[in-house]
């Protein structure tokens, strides 16, 4: 409609009080491979997509470490994310040499925050074209923090970005109140089947997954290759019980008849509120659907 | 000229302008520097380093403790040790920590011991015209698995040799260790390696026999010898009482 006449500069309203090219950069963020970040009481874990340009190319690093407390998830144009990785690892180090101890996760963030919106607010800027997934330690306990090109940030349980991210969402959803007691395993197994939920084609390998920790006695490790091999396996381990467990927890939910997976498509709309929506994420995971236009892999 | 009040006791200053208006020659009564004392030793081996150092530190002849760490382990392979004053000490131990930090953020591998050296000597440099007043040597394990020890002036020249030691009581020390270690003249060309082709425990020896040869005639030698031992199963800690007086 209006938007091809009020998005050609950053400093430019819409009629409807929209800033469009920040909005364009929420959607770079939204072309990014998904990466997905959630907590429990002592650990973080990031869990995220490689994507490789070519079969000839390696694939592109997704996780960052900041310093031994923190690390980052980014998705969007990476160029952006190393960039702000170079920020944060500088911002940590002086915190360090100055105060003789590790910056606070929710301070550095904020402090990404505002150094995005500064870029909303100067014509000779752009906005930056990456979120970030922080997650980390500090004397308050694990956090993890969401942050976005428009400069809002918040904290979260456990979330989900980039391409495909709202079905590694709905997973979270399901089984949030599951996390806190989580051990570092069962969290990293959590997070790797919401990753898996936001693949459209192919399956998890440890050449195109790569997840990180952190916790009270661990410092920031990123696992990759052989090192997340085992829980790759473990997840192929659990799937076909998986299958079964699934339509369980969901029928004691829905307190409907025993809801199976192959059912749905017979009674779409028949069932009731939670129950078909619950179907209707089924049927697209396994359709593969998604937020329909950008999507390439 | 006009009038200048008399030296005032506890006042440095007035000193000066009382003795410029008498047209003696002026020098500043107040230094940034103090000498903190503390011997700092280091020999490496064929497939080790040692690296040791006395924790007595001290100002004129008082002692104010008789545990404080003149060693920096940057990392697995690596350690700082360094003489002279405590506080340029801590600040250049600092700053190291801070460049290995990030030199790992960039490199993603820890820093090798020919690498720091290199950014020890630059480090001290660029102080060239209000040095730090630490007397350094930066010693570990080298990429060929070998035992390296530099030693620094206080404004970065450096060398790498097989042994050497620094501080108040290195004119006791470094004589013994060249007798022992049978150093070659450093004055020939090529320059012959004098890393050591003792066995680790036999210059474990020495050093624990130097420092305590050192203690006895150098005041501020005593109380402790903090000592790290580097080879390619990570760094062992060994401790050394000494005379407390």
């Amino acid at each position: 409609m209006f938007r091809n006449q009020y998005d050609t500069d950053v400093t430019t309203w819409s009629p409807q009080g929209r800033l469009f090219q920040v909005e364009y950069a929420m959607e770079a963020v939204k072309q990014g491979s998904c990466a997905v970040g959630l907590k429990s009481d002592t650990h973080v874990v990031l869990a995220t997509l490689k994507r490789s340009q070519s079969e000839l190319s390696s694939f592109q690093r997704k996780v960052f470490k900041i310093d031994d407390h923190m690390g980052i998830a980014i998705a969007g144009l990476t160029g952006d994310g190393r960039s702000l990785c170079k920020y944060m690892r500088n911002e940590c180090i002086n915190h360090r040499y100055v105060y003789e101890s590790s910056m606070p996760v929710g301070r550095l963030v904020r402090q990404i925050a505002d150094k995005s919106q500064v870029c909303t607010q100067r014509s000779w800027k752009r906005p930056y074209g990456v979120g970030l997934l922080v997650a980390g330690l500090d004397s308050q306990g694990p956090h993890l923090f969401s942050t976005c090109p428009s400069g809002n940030y918040y904290e979260y349980k456990a979330m989900a970005i980039g391409a495909r991210s709202q079905a590694a969402k709905t997973y979270l959803e399901k089984h949030f109140e599951a996390f806190p007691g989580a051990s570092l395993d069962e969290l990293v197994r959590h997070g790797l089947r919401a990753l898996q939920s936001s693949l459209s084609e192919g399956e998890l390998t440890d050449a195109n997954c790569s997840v990180a920790v952190v916790g009270k006695d661990l410092a920031f490790t990123l696992l990759e290759d052989a090192a997340v091999q085992p829980y790759i396996a473990a997840l192929k381990e659990d799937e076909p019980m998986q299958a079964e467990g699934a339509a369980a927890p969901e029928a004691a939910a829905a307190a409907a008849p025993v809801v199976v997976p192959g059912a749905i498509e017979v009674e779409p709309t028949a069932a009731g509120g939670p129950d078909g929506g619950e179907a209707a994420a089924e049927r697209a995971l396994r359709e593969g659907e998604g937020p329909a236009p950008m999507e390439a892999d | 000229m006009a009038t200048v009040a008399p030296y005032q006791l506890g006042n440095p200053l007035s000193k000066v302008h009382a003795e410029a208006a008498d047209g003696q020659r002026q020098h500043a009564a107040w230094s940034p520097y103090d000498d903190n004392g503390g011997t700092v030793v280091a020999v490496a081996g064929e497939d080790y380093c040692i690296v040791a150092a006395s924790t007595r530190m001290s100002t004129g002849f008082s002692i104010l403790t008789r545990d404080a760490s003149m060693l920096l382990q940057l990392t697995d392979k690596v350690v700082i040790a360094s003489a002279g004053m405590q506080a340029d000490r801590k600040a250049l131990h600092k700053l190291l920590q801070h460049r290995n930090v990030m030199y790992q953020h960039n490199h993603g591998r820890p820093m090798s011991v020919s690498a720091t050296a290199q950014l020890l000597s630059n480090t001290l440099y660029l102080k060239r015209f209000f040095p730090f007043y630490t007397f350094n040597l930066c010693a570990g394990l080298d990429e060929q698995g070998r035992g390296a020890v530099y030693n620094y002036d206080a404004i970065g020249s450096y060398e790498r040799s097989g042994y050497f030691c620094q501080g108040s009581g290195k004119e006791l020390i470094q004589p013994v260790l060249d007798n022992q270690l049978k150093a070659a003249s450093p004055l020939l060309l090529p320059p012959r390696s004098t890393i050591t082709a003792l066995p680790l425990d036999q210059a474990l020896d020495l050093v624990k026999d130097a420092f305590v040869s050192a203690g006895e005639r150098d005041i501020y030698t005593g109380d402790k010898v903090e000592i790290l031992i580097i080879t390619k199963d990570g760094t062992r800690r060994d401790e050394l009482q000494l005379k407390l007086d």
